[in-house]
């Protein structure tokens, strides 16, 4: 049992493929691991088993009729709660949205069902993704599998433990500054933020509509490619979603990495950055070095910039976006007395609705906005996206790919940096320039420092998704191959 | 009580500075920014999907049939039309917008500039055009339980959400109109020219073209602009025409009391004629435009605005030009027929043949006299240009009486078949049987030996009353001027 929980998705998709597992039987074992240990990890903020074990007996019918099934068919997945899910709940993990069942599924939820995969249900996340931490959820702290005692990340917290904790095969997260790369990089996972536009973002509930991305968290480089794949294409829904053909991914997966230019950012350390992270990211670019890739320091000036501009452009959007949560249509409605104005209710839902970090950044972004201060502060913000987005653009003039450590430090313990929110924003310094400039980036993990997964990050020019999974690829089998075993096999159990 | 100047006095002290800024329905089969349909009428919110609704994850996708409509304006307006530009978000708060922002264009509208001539007792005034811009209806709200069916007193309020999402144009003059009877002749003009453009229906009375006035006052002479009230949601041309009127008085009274005008939103109530003021500008909200992160930018091509250009159809100020050279008719004839709506109606009549002059007649006496008893618009009558020429032709060739012509006229509203149908289904024409028509004489002159003794006695008017049983006798089939020549011969005085 221990062992089919342990597979890496294809091989799951394999064995149900194959018929020597059944889709409902890999489900039925990942249900009871999720109430076997979900009670310490809290990953899932929803469960519909139900839901789960029909689409996983749909699956077997379908191989029992001979049809042809995809790479990830019978694997089971955990979706964020951003991420709308037909008549099943989805609060974004805020009270606001309290017994809200949306009418359709995301655009990427359609995908994986069509894919084949298997939902088993709702990960847990900081409120509306403002967090790096889970602590922002409005219903409970997500653990850490690696140290329950610790952050799993956030915002998709949820997606990363349940993976890391072998509840689900896959997760479904979201990347706004980096809410699947630091999660997947303290949980030892792989974690990927696609191409702005290369995944729909229909139906994934907006923070900041110019940085949000959907993508894969997961056990393997190859796992991460094939799901990137099953939800990345043009969606006539989503007028920022780019009209391409779907990148071939897991192809890249296994090829070598000889002469390729790899860029160290020298921004990215220093400073900040906990020496064993910065040590076990230096080992895994001299191994890189030693697969004959190029390695060449380079210099993105403006990423000094990118931490203030990022919380003044996502901030400004989230007041827009979520100005619609008000208690007329849906979710939670305090305060409708009989008596009181629509507007007064509106305001006592959202001073019930929302926490403190989200309304935190309400303040923020309404200020930002609010005439008089535009300019300098959105205005202002939105010229440093441009510097960043040419600070990329001369770098990839000289190399193929940027790398550097996903995060600064590995998982802090909880409640270390959750009344602090300037230490708690530090946790997504290297992740952000990838969001403000559009460019796909991921994390995979290069080892433990005191027990803890390290995340390194690479990052490649927009479209250009393909180069990442094979230098993830190549140095993923590098490590195992060094180490003889997956890093997550040192898991403590639980 | 609000103190008023009278009119003349007011508009003899002072100039008055209008502007108009009209919201113009588009008459796209679907929404702005999804595809729910537009039909007026229907049932409350049946015609709503994720993304009117403003859902959680829901996205906006630009129809591109209400960009065209847009380019048609323009381009009627001779504006020029952006190369690119984008959509902003407008946010404010109420019930009936269903996200808490309206997607509305800011500082990079669709078309800028441009102008309409309007035409007022055959004088001509050039109205400048500052824009023409796109954005998305809101709902509609229906305050139940107060007595005025406004929101103050209300007890609860509904909303229909079917309207929320349609396209709107929005149209801005300069603020160049100088009299209420030109801002009246604006509206009228633009709505003739949204109808020949095909892009609405523009009928003020179902809102889909609604007017807001801005109205200030200045001494004659004077360059800088007064302080201006706006009236919104102007719903007729009376409307637009008396709340202007009532803003000048108003706003006169005040400034000869030595009082200043407060820049103030103002409501208008058509059942009094008066204005009364609402929210001022000093506690206005400030909207925080930003650009619409979910839309991407439009950039019309050249060759795009050219196409919609050479198709565009002939404009009501060229086709009154060109019926006034090739007809005949004068600006005064054009503007009756305009203002009867019946421009469309009197071409056709014309085009089958019928001498324009009468056409007109037929149309502009005759038959707006029956639309008007009916309760409808002539060109709404079930009578078609054709059908109206066939009967003026059969007058001219004699075979109809002018007082035949308006039975048939009758029976072809009646629904009985073209003119000729109904001529020889009612057999109403003229008896032309010169023995049936003799023996009707005799028989008249035998039954009133009286006026037939007068008659021959040289009072030559008593022929009348004979006449009248002539034609009684004959059913009116006869025709009056031959009855009349035929009595006064038998009776000599022929």
């Amino acid at each position: 049992m221990r062992e089919l929980l342990r597979l890496p998705a294809t091989e799951i998709a394999a064995a149900v493929a194959k018929g020597d597992l059944s889709a409902v039987e890999v489900t039925r074992v990942h249900l009871d691991r999720i109430a076997g240990v979900d009670g310490e990890v809290a990953a899932f903020l929803h469960v519909d088993a139900a839901g789960a074990l029909a689409a996983a007996r749909s699956i077997d019918e379908q191989r029992t009729k001979g049809e042809p099934l995809g790479p990830l068919a019978g694997v089971p997945i955990a979706i964020k709660d951003v991420l709308t899910t037909r008549g099943v709940p989805t609060t974004c993990g805020s009270r606001i949205l309290d017994g809200w069942r949306p009418p359709y599924d995301a655009t990427v939820v359609r995908k994986v069902r069509a894919a084949g995969l298997i939902p088993l249900g709702k990960a847990n996340m900081d409120e509306f993704a403002m967090g790096s931490s889970t602590e922002n959820s409005a219903f409970r702290p997500t653990r850490n599998p690696w140290d329950l005692t610790r952050i799993p990340g956030g915002s998709s917290g949820g997606s990363a433990a349940a993976v890391a904790a072998f509840e689900a095969p896959l997760a479904l997260g979201t990347d706004t500054g980096g809410s699947i790369r630091q999660p997947a990089a303290v949980c030892g996972l792989v974690g990927a933020k696609p191409t702005y536009g290369g995944v729909s973002r229909y139906g994934l509930v907006a923070f900041s509509s110019s940085l949000d991305q959907a993508g894969p968290l997961t056990r393997t480089v190859l796992d991460a490619a094939l799901l990137h794949e099953a939800i990345a294409g043009h969606d006539p829904l989503d007028s920022t979603s780019i009209d391409t053909p779907v990148p071939s991914l897991a192809a890249e997966v296994g090829r070598d990495v000889a002469g390729m230019r790899v860029g160290v950012v020298r921004e990215l350390s220093g400073e900040g950055y906990q020496p064993e992270v910065e040590e076990r990211f230096r080992e895994a670019v001299a191994l890189l070095g030693d697969l004959d890739a190029e390695i060449v320091e380079v210099s993105c000036p403006h990423f000094a910039y990118a931490l203030p501009a990022y919380y003044l452009i996502a901030p400004s959007e989230a007041s827009s976006n979520l100005a619609r949560f008000d208690g007329m249509r849906y979710g939670l409605r305090a305060g409708d007395d009989g008596v009181a104005s629509a507007e007064e209710v509106m305001s006592r839902t959202r001073a019930a609705g929302f926490g403190a970090e989200v309304k935190r950044r309400i303040m923020i972004g309404t200020y930002a906005l609010s005439s008089g201060y535009y300019e300098a502060y959105y205005g202002q913000a939105q010229k440093v996206r441009t510097l960043i987005a040419r600070d990329f653009d001369a770098a990839y003039q000289q190399v193929d790919v940027l790398v550097s450590p996903t995060t600064p430090t590995t998982a802090f313990p909880l409640g270390e940096r959750v009344d602090d929110p300037m230490a708690m924003y530090l946790a997504d310094l290297c992740t952000i320039p990838a969001n403000l400039a559009g460019v796909p980036s991921m994390s995979l993990p290069c080892g433990l420092a005191d027990g803890l997964p390290v995340g390194f990050q690479i990052m490649a020019p927009a479209l250009a998704d393909d180069r990442m999974y094979r230098v993830a690829g190549a140095l993923e089998a590098e490590l195992d191959a060094r180490r003889g075993h997956p890093l997550l096999d040192e898991v403590p159990a639980l | 009580m609000t103190l008023l100047a009278d009119f003349t006095d007011a508009v003899a002290r002072y100039e008055a500075v209008i502007g108009l800024e009209t919201h113009v329905e588009l008459g796209t089969t679907s929404k702005m920014f999804c595809g729910c349909a537009t039909e007026f009428g229907a049932p409350p919110n049946t015609q709503v999907c994720p993304t009117c609704l403003g859902l959680p994850g829901s996205l906006p996708v630009i129809n591109e049939n209400a960009i065209l409509f847009a380019v048609r304006i323009g381009l009627a307006l001779h504006s020029s039309i952006a190369d690119w530009c984008r959509f902003a978000r407008k946010n404010y708060f109420y019930p009936d917008m269903p996200k808490n922002f309206q997607i509305s264009q800011y500082d990079e509208p669709l078309c800028v500039g441009g102008h309409l001539d309007v035409e007022v007792d055959g004088q001509t005034h050039r109205v400048g055009i500052t824009r023409v811009h796109l954005e998305e209806d809101t709902g509609k709200s229906l305050h139940v339980g107060g007595a005025t069916g406004r929101i103050h007193g209300a007890t609860h309020s509904l909303v229909d959400y079917n309207r929320a999402g349609i396209p709107l144009v929005e149209i801005v003059t300069e603020p160049e109109i100088r009299s209420p009877e030109v801002a009246r002749a604006y509206v009228v003009e633009l709505r003739e020219l949204m109808v020949a453009l095909g892009v609405s229906d523009a009928r003020m009375e179902q809102g889909s073209l609604r007017c807001d006035a801005n109205v200030s006052l200045r001494q004659h002479g004077e360059s800088r602009l007064g302080t201006r009230s706006e009236t919104k949601n102007l719903n007729s041309l009376r409307s637009v025409e008396r709340a202007v009127r009532y803003e000048i008085s108003r706003q006169a009274a005040r400034l000869d009391a030595g009082g200043r005008v407060v820049q103030e939103t103002r409501h208008y109530d058509e059942g009094t004629g008066t204005t009364s003021g609402g929210r001022t500008k000093e506690e206005s909200t400030d909207y925080r435009y930003f650009p619409e992160p979910d839309l991407t930018p439009l950039a019309l091509s050249a060759d795009y605005v050219a196409a919609v250009r050479y198709d565009l159809p002939e404009l009501p100020a060229q086709r009154r030009a060109r019926m006034a050279e090739k007809f005949g008719f004068s600006p005064l004839d054009l503007e009756q027929m305009r203002n009867g709506g019946v421009l469309d109606r009197v071409e056709e009549t014309i085009a089958a043949g019928a001498p324009p002059a009468e056409a007109r007649a037929w149309w502009l006496n005759d038959l707006a006299r029956r639309a008007a008893e009916a309760g409808r618009e002539p060109a709404e009558l079930a009578i078609t240009g054709p059908d109206v020429a066939r009967v003026i032709g059969m007058v001219a060739a004699g075979t109809l009486t002018s007082a035949l012509a308006r039975q048939v006229v009758d029976g072809v509203l009646a629904g009985e078949g073209p003119p000729d149908e109904v001529v020889a289904t009612r057999g109403l024409a003229v008896v032309r049987d010169e023995s049936a028509l003799g023996a009707a004489v005799d028989e008249a002159i035998a039954a009133n030996p009286d006026v037939a003794d007068k008659v021959r006695g040289g009072k030559l008017p008593a022929v009348g009353a004979l006449v009248g049983a002539v034609m009684k006798a004959t059913k009116g089939q006869a025709d009056a001027q031959a009855v009349r020549a035929l009595l006064l011969e038998r009776l000599g005085q022929g």
